[in-house]
Order: structure tokens, then C-alpha cells, then sequence
């Protein structure tokens, strides 16, 4: 697309803009709200809403879980996903497809169905609520996410590379760790972000197979709306929001999020 | 066989085995088991039974009650659908004119909300939308209507807040069809003399549609199963499947009728999708080879 | 193929590759490929795209498994020996340097490979660093490089192993015109200096005319010839090979009676030649304009420089020759000429069989 944008382009893109920041920016503002209740903040700015959030033990225990289960999960990804990868694009080798298949499969299966079946499954091995199995099914929604980066990383690798290394004297395992791995290394890294982002934010299938000691912070919020809602949501969500505008960042530094998730960008080919 | 043995490079096999039996173990295995549990019968004082039977789809089937609340996912998810298009696709095209730094600005606004909860944003939704709400405060002062709208509890809501939520997915896909197009095909266009317009319904339109089909696939189907959404703005009032399925779990705990009507659910996105899927590449195909 | 170059000397092969073969499928790349390297010579392969010529080089570096044949080095198998165990250099068309090393520890890989000591690996870097010219640039990354320095540091990092070996996959092929001329006489150079045993695989003929003691010229995966270039420029034993190798002109003629005739031309033909049709082969540069000889008429004039290119009608088909810039006013469009050519720039060419 070469023309630029006339008036009613950009007339429509202002209503986008306002579209899609609306509800985000009015969560930030009516957390900062000195009144008891939802409201905008008219009559000056506080932080009483999150110093109540400071002080409620169950969003903070919650905030610590999540973080848990976020670094948890996606260290183990990584850590699985780093050879998946490796045998994906580097290899031929028989039932490769379906391999590929089963492990972006789970982008395939509603939330929903990983929910009730982690349910009844970890209740059947006696593993419901526990902290070990909330980690597993994490671990296996956000497989595809790390994967398909750390392949993408591998993929764009001149092949030439590991030729170069092994016509040297390297053997596979030093041409791993010490041209592979460095060169694959933002890759990995933007795949942990998302990944610790991806389980981090999770509801929908973690609502099922939390414990009461195991409440993720998602979770919880949702309970808590599910009562009632008041400021406190509002300073939740916040510290969500904030928490996704760092990913945002460190994610765009990495990677670029534009090539993360639409591909290159044309503008930009050498990236 | 032995010789394919012999031949058989046992390195790719260990590198995929970590993943492969993880998933196999925590995924293969637990949807198996909920395809067993929804052929079973449940009791409140007995709880779940060895049974088996189609009792629960039979029930499912038969009880208008659920007919109802499939319907509705269904309108839900189409008109969601529908919004994210209308939105969406020209967005798309608006962000892939932008020059140098303001597309990187204004892509991450548009893709951006993928990172924050979804209970952040609908949250955000059920605030812009209650009765004393910011939205009917705007639209009051605007003087385009005289009494507050009900948005909460409501289909046109969960439509708003769905659309919202999904948004990102049909701008990354007719985006990324619109990257691998040649940029000076448009000119081309008007250099030939087309208008504006023409040009936008004979040259990019055909062109974005393959990315707005692909769109709208992922949208309908996350639409179709979500769960956080319609469980905030629309409540008990207004179920969808997905928390029909929470309720049944976690409040009546008939779980064989839960996973029926989960499976069921995800039965009738696959199937949707696939087919929609098999159509666009019907049609796409024959339009470029 | 004997390893006895133009010139007659007799090497013992250092590289000695027999039945080679590679298929994909049913396409045979490589066909029973039989070639012998002495030790200290530089040889090319040299063919269009899809002759098999980068699949050889592949199969000798151990990156593609051979479906058939052997490839020795000093006697010994390699065909079943890891490729980080055959202690060959290679220099790849990418160059494919470490993007995350710099120029110093890019060389210096192969060394720590070795397990060499750190104070022998900094003076052996700084050699080979010295040896391509690089010398003030070990600290650079390869993306703060041109595309002339990373080839250096490639061949550097290629030769610092001392390699028995040296294997070139299109080196100089992403250099632009003038760099690629400057870069073959630093590659000849360093291959001299060093004595290394190379290998070139190029598709491009000046580049291996300029570079090599022996052209392999290949096509579908066969050997269509192999020789010293000028031998093999001079004397091409098929259209192929005159086609590929520089331009020429072919001419349908015949011999009888001790004679070979083109129109109402005639020359003596070597006694050996059977009658019949033949096709004769006469490079542009060896055509002369002259008061007697093969009418012509001028049909287009190119200036060069240093040369006019001359296209011109005859009897026997279109003819192009050149004509060095010394002065003299060439003829112009539509101007009728007459071509001659001493007996010895002709060359006959077998007529090969349908492959």
C-alpha cells in the first residue's frame, strides 16, 4: 500500500484509537479514584486503592502465584520447546508433521475443553489444585507460543552457519551452545515474554483447575467481579495493564512485536 | 522395517521426545477422558456413574433450553464477527499506509491489548457500559438519546466487549496478507486512470479478502468458546455455552453434562471452522492459482 | 583423467574422487563422477546452475551423503567421515561468518576447536589476519564489514586450520564487478603463498579462467571436460563447452578429400579427420576483416572501450566478432566485408550424442 491516508482514513482512525483505548485508559483513571466507589477521578488523584490492594493478602498471594506459575511455565516451555524446535527445522525425520501438529494443537482446543478436562483428569491422578499441575496445563497452552518463535528464529539462521562450524572441527553439541544458541537467543527470550505473559494473563482454563491455595491473580479478579465491583478491580487491572506495557517494550526491543506477530515488516527489512 | 530402523536418525527422536510426551501424557489423554466422562451418567447423590451412554447429548439435543443458549454463542460469535471486520480490515489497510513512526506508535496500540488480561479490558467494558456509565453519559450529552441504554447484560454488550478483545486477530490477519502484496499494484491502479473508489472494490478489496476470511475464522471460533467476556458483562442472565459449561462444573457439578456440552462446543467450532476454511480455499484458489 | 596437467607434470593426487553419485529422487545430480587433485593444485568446477557442481562440493565437505562412489584424501575414505572430522576449509558462498563473533574470534574458532593454547591461537589469528590483509580489523564485528573484508575473514578463518584442503562454494560470486576482479588476485595470490590444495566451484568462466591450474567443466551432473583453461578455451571438445566457455562461432561445414570446406572457403584438414558434415568453431577474436575471405555484411556495432563488437550476416549464419580499439575506423551498419581466420583458430567439434 503505497497512497497515504486521506481525511476519512484518518477521521476513522481516530474513532479506532478512541475505540480501542477506551475501556484500558478509563480502568487506569477510576483506579486513582479518592472515592469509595467507581467513579472518575473529579476530585483529585489517590492511591488509596492501591495501598488497599498492598494490604489484601489474597491479591497479593495471587500477584506471587501468578508470577510463579508465569516463570514456572514458561522456563519449562522454553526448556522443551528449545529442542522441539531444533529437530522441526533442522530435521527430516518420520512422523514430523504430526509432531508439529501435536504441539500447536493446543491453539486448536478451546480454553474452555482444557479446562474441564485438566479438571477431571488431575482430580483422577489426585493432582487438582496443586501448584505442579497447574503448571503442566500452563505449560501446555503455551508451547505453541514459544515453539513457533523459537522456530522462526532457527529458520532464519543461513544454514551455512552450522557447515561453517562443523567443517571447522565442531562437534554438534559445541555447535549448539556456541553458534546456535547465542544467534537463537532473542528468540528464546521473546518466546519466554510471551509465554510468561501468555500464562500470566490466563483465565478461562485456570478458573477450573485452581486450587484454593493456587488462585491466580486473573482468577481471583474474576471472582472478586463476579461479587461485586468496586475501585479495587479498577487498581488490579492497572498493575495488568502496566504489566503489559513492560512485556510490551522488552518484547518490541527483543524481537519487534510488528515481526513477532505479523512477519516481517517491509519497512524494516533488515531487522 | 529393519532397515527403516537402521536408518532412522535417532537424535530428531530424542529432541522431540520431552515435547512429544509431555503432550501426549497432559493433553491427549485428559481430552480422551473428558470424551469418556460425557458418555457418562451423573446423579446428585450418587454423583458420576459407570455408564455409558449418549443420554447427555440426547438431553442437550432435546431440552429447548440449551438450543437457546447455543443459538445465541452462535449470534454472538457472528456478530462479533461481523464487527471485527467492519473494524478491523480497514484499520488494516489504514496501518500498513502509515509512514515510519507512526505505524510502529499505532500498531502497538491496535495489537498492544492482546498482552493485557482479558478481564482487565472487559472490566474496562463493564465500567464504560453501566447504567450511570461513560458511554451513556456521552451519548446523553450528545443528545442522541434521552434515556440511558442497557448495555450490561445484554448481547449488543458481550458483541462490543467481544469485538474488542478480538480485534488484534483479524488486524494481524488481513495485515499479514496485505504484507506479501505488491505495494505498487494500487498505484498501478490509479495510474490507470481508476478511481478511489474503484480502486479500493477492484483492487485491494479482492486482494484483503483472503486475510479477512482467515480473520474471521479465528475470531468466530475464540468468539464462539469465550469465556471471561461473556461470564462479566453478560452474567447469569445471559449464558453463552462456555459458562453454561462453568456452571454446570462448578455449581450444579454434573460434570458428564459439562464435558458433553464442552465437547459439543468444540465439535461445532472445528467443524465451522474447517468449513469455512475448505470454502475460502475453494474460492481462493480459482481467484489466484 | 590422468592428474597430469597441460604442462605435463606428473602430481601424485592428494584428492581422488571415484563413481561419485547423488540422486534426488529420480533426477540423478551427480553421475559417476571421477576426478583426481594433486597436491598444491587449484582446480575448479565450473558449470551452469543445476550441474551438479555444488552437490560435488557438498559431497566432499560432508554435508550431503553420497548414493554411490568413494572420495579419498591422501588414500584415506572419507566418505563415512563426519564432516567435522575430515579437516577441510571452506569458504561459503554466504560466507557464513559468526555474526556474534568478531572477525578475531570468527578465525580463531577452529583453533579453540583444537584445543590450540591461548597465546599460539592469538599469533596464529594474527597471520592468517595479516596473510588476507585484515590485520587492523580483529576487533570488528561482520556486519561493520564490507562484503570484500567478510570474504577475507572467511578465507582467513578457512586457512587458519591449515587444511589439506581448501574448498571454495562460489566465493566471490556476491562481490560487485570491480571487487570480484581485485579479490581473484588476492584469492591466487594466498592460495600461492600458502600452497594449499583448492577447489573452486564457480558458474562463472573468467573466474575460473583466472584462477585455476585446471577447469573441470560439468553439465547434468557429467564431466564434460577438463583441462588447463587456455587448452581447454582453445581446443573445446563439444558445442557445450564452447558455448559456455567464452563466445563463439560455430559453422556447419564438411571435410572430403583431406580438405574441410565452408561454401567456396576451403582449408587442409590433420590427416586422422573421417568425412562427413563437421561443425567448425572460431572464437570473435581471432576474425580479421580482409580483402579476401567469407562475405559479411555488418548488421549492428557495439563500442566496448577497449574493442568494437561486430554482428554480421553470412552465408553460414550470423557471426559476431571483435575488433580491438586501436584506432581504426570499424566498419558501420549495412557496410559489406570480407572475414578471414588462419587455418590454426579453427577448431572441430565432435558432434555429441543426445543426452
Amino acid at each position: 500500500m503505497s497512497s497515504s491516508n486521506g481525511f476519512w482514513s484518518l477521521a476513522f482512525h481516530t474513532l479506532f484509537v478512541i475505540f480501542v483505548m477506551a475501556p484500558i485508559v478509563v480502568v487506569c483513571f477510576m483506579a486513582f479514584t479518592p472515592e469509595g466507589y467507581l467513579s472518575m477521578p473529579t476530585n483529585g488523584v489517590s492511591l488509596r486503592w492501591f495501598e488497599a490492594l498492598l494490604n489484601n493478602k489474597e491479591f497479593v498471594g495471587s500477584f506471587r502465584i501468578s508470577l510463579a506459575l508465569g516463570a514456572a511455565s514458561a522456563t519449562v516451555a522454553a526448556l522443551i520447546s528449545i529442542p522441539a524446535a531444533m529437530a522441526i527445522v533442522r530435521y527430516d525425520f518420520p512422523g514430523r508433521t504430526a509432531f508439529l501438529t501435536l504441539c500447536m494443537s493446543p491453539l486448536m482446543v478451546p480454553s474452555i475443553v482444557l479446562g474441564v478436562a485438566f479438571l477431571r483428569f488431575f482430580s483422577q491422578i489426585g493432582m487438582s489444585g496443586t501448584l505442579v499441575g497447574l503448571t503442566i496445563s500452563h505449560v501446555i497452552l503455551i508451547v505453541p507460543y514459544v515453539l513457533r518463535t523459537i522456530m522462526n528464529s532457527l529458520g532464519s539462521l543461513d544454514s551455512a552457519l552450522d557447515h561453517a562450524a562443523a567443517s571447522l572441527g565442531s562437534s554438534a553439541w559445541r555447535t549448539f551452545r556456541r553458534v546456535t544458541l547465542p544467534l537463537t537467543l532473542p528468540g528464546i527470550l521473546s518466546g519466554w515474554v510471551l509465554a510468561f505473559i501468555t500464562s500470566f494473563d490466563e483465565v478461562t482454563m485456570t478458573i477450573f483447575i485452581s486450587g484454593p491455595g493456587t488462585t491466580t491473580l486473573p482468577v481471583r479478579l474474576m471472582l472478586y467481579i463476579e461479587d461485586s465491583i468496586d475501585p479495587l478491580v479498577a487498581a488490579v487491572s492497572t498493575v495488568l495493564i502496566v504489566m503489559a506495557l513492560v512485556v510490551m517494550l522488552i518484547l518490541d526491543r527483543l524481537f519487534g512485536l510488528d515481526r513477532m506477530l505479523i512477519g516481517r515488516s517491509p519497512s524494516d527489512p533488515d531487522r | 522395517m529393519k532397515a527403516l530402523l537402521r536408518r532412522l536418525d535417532p537424535v530428531p527422536v530424542l529432541l522431540s521426545l520431552p515435547a512429544g510426551l509431555l503432550l501426549g501424557l497432559f493433553l491427549l489423554i485428559p481430552l480422551a477422558a473428558t470424551a469418556i466422562l460425557s458418555l457418562q451418567a451423573f446423579s446428585l447423590y450418587t454423583g458420576i456413574q459407570s455408564v455409558f451412554n449418549l443420554d447427555n447429548y440426547v438431553e442437550i439435543f432435546s431440552d429447548g433450553y440449551f438450543g437457546e443458549i447455543f443459538l445465541r454463542t452462535a449470534r454472538t460469535a457472528a456478530l462479533t464477527t461481523v464487527l471485527t471486520i467492519l473494524i478491523g480490515a480497514p484499520e488494516a489497510v489504514i496501518l500498513m499506509r502509515m509512514k515510519a513512526p507512526w505505524r510502529g506508535i499505532f500498531l502497538l496500540v491496535a495489537l498492544g491489548p492482546l498482552l493485557i488480561s482479558v478481564v482487565s479490558r472487559t472490566l474496562g467494558w463493564a465500567l464504560l457500559f453501566g447504567s450511570t456509565g461513560i458511554i451513556n453519559d456521552v451519548l446523553i450529552g450528545l443528545g442522541l438519546i434521552a434515556a440511558p441504554l442497557q448495555f450490561m447484560y445484554t448481547e449488543t454488550g458481550v458483541v462490543i466487549a467481544l469485538a474488542h478483545v478480538l480485534l488484534p486477530f483479524m488486524i494481524i490477519s488481513v495485515m499479514t496478507t496485505l504484507q506479501r502484496l505488491n505495494p505498487l499494484v494500487e498505484s498501478a491502479s490509479y495510474s490507470l486512470g481508476a478511481s478511489g473508489f474503484t480502486t479500493f472494490r477492484r483492487v485491494i478489496l479482492p486482494q484483503v479478502l483472503p486475510g479477512i476470511f482467515a480473520g474471521s475464522i479465528i475470531v468466530f471460533a475464540m468468539a464462539a468458546s469465550a469465556f471471561a467476556t461473556p461470564q462479566i458483562i453478560g452474567g447469569r442472565r445471559l449464558k453463552v455455552v462456555a459458562t453454561l459449561v462453568y456452571d454446570e462444573y462448578l455449581f450444579s457439578l454434573n460434570w458428564p453434562l459439562g464435558a458433553a456440552l464442552a465437547l459439543l462446543l468444540f465439535v461445532i467450532v472445528i467443524i465451522v471452522a474447517v468449513g469455512f476454511n475448505q470454502l475460502a480455499e475453494r474460492r481462493f484458489r480459482r481467484l489466484y492459482g | 583423467m590422468t592428474p597430469e596437467d597441460a604442462n605435463g607434470h606428473q602430481r601424485s593426487p592428494l584428492v581422488r574422487i571415484s563413481g561419485l553419485t547423488k540422486r534426488y529422487g529420480n533426477t540423478t545430480v551427480v553421475d559417476r563422477l571421477k576426478l583426481d587433485v594433486g597436491q598444491g593444485e587449484f582446480v575448479s568446477l565450473l558449470g551452469p546452475s543445476g550441474c551438479g557442481k555444488t552437490t560435488t562440493l557438498q559431497m566432499i565437505g560432508g554435508f550431503v551423503r553420497p548414493d554411490g562412489g568413494k572420495i579419498e584424501l591422501a588414500g584415506r575414505d572419507l566418505t563415512s567421515v563426519a564432516a567435522s572430522k575430515r579437516g577441510l576449509g571452506i569458504v561459503f558462498q554466504s560466507y557464513a561468518l559468526f555474526p556474534h563473533m568478531t572477525a578475531a574470534e570468527n578465525v580463531a574458532y577452529g583453533l579453540e576447536v583444537r584445543n590450540v593454547s591461548r597465546s599460539e591461537r592469538a599469533e596464529q589469528v594474527k597471520a592468517a589476519l595479516d596473510l588476507v590483509g585484515l590485520a587492523p580489523y580483529g576487533d570488528r564485528y561482520p556486519r561493520a564489514m564490507s562484503g570484500g573484508q567478510q570474504q577475507r575473514v572467511a578465507l582467513a578463518r578457512a586457512l587458519v586450520i591449515k587444511p589439506r584442503v581448501l574448498l571454495l562454494d562460489e566465493p566471490l560470486s556476491n562481490l560487485d564487478a570491480s571487487l570480484r576482479e581485485e579479490m581473484q588476485v588476492e584469492l591466487r595470490r594466498i592460495q600461492q603463498t600458502t600452497g594449499t590444495t583448492t577447489i573452486l566451484v564457480t558458474h562463472d568462466q573468467t573466474e575460473a579462467m583466472a584462477l585455476s591450474d585446471r577447469i573441470v567443466l560439468m553439465r547434468s551432473g557429467q564431466i564434460e571436460q577438463i583441462g588447463a583453461p587456455e587448452h581447454v578455451y582453445d581446443h573445446p571438445d563439444t558445442r557445450f563447452v564452447a558455448n559456455f566457455l567464452g563466445k563463439t562461432n560455430l559453422f556447419q561445414g564438411d571435410v572430403g578429400q583431406s580438405k574441410m570446406r565452408l561454401g567456396n572457403l576451403s582449408w587442409a584438414t590433420p590427416d586422422a579427420t573421417p568425412d562427413g558434415p563437421v561443425t567448425i568453431a572460431v572464437r570473435p577474436e581471432k576474425i580479421a576483416l580482409a580483402d579476401d575471405g567469407l562475405p559479411a555484411k555488418v548488421s549492428a556495432r557495439t563500442f566496448q572501450g577497449g574493442q568494437w563488437l561486430l554482428d554480421l550476416d553470412t552465408p553460414h549464419g550470423p557471426v559476431l566478432m571483435q575488433r580491438q580499439n586501436v584506432g581504426a575506423r570499424p566498419p558501420t551498419v549495412g557496410e559489406r566485408v570480407c572475414l578471414t581466420w588462419s587455418r590454426d583458430d579453427m577448431h572441430l567439434i565432435r558432434e555429441e550424442a543426445a543426452r
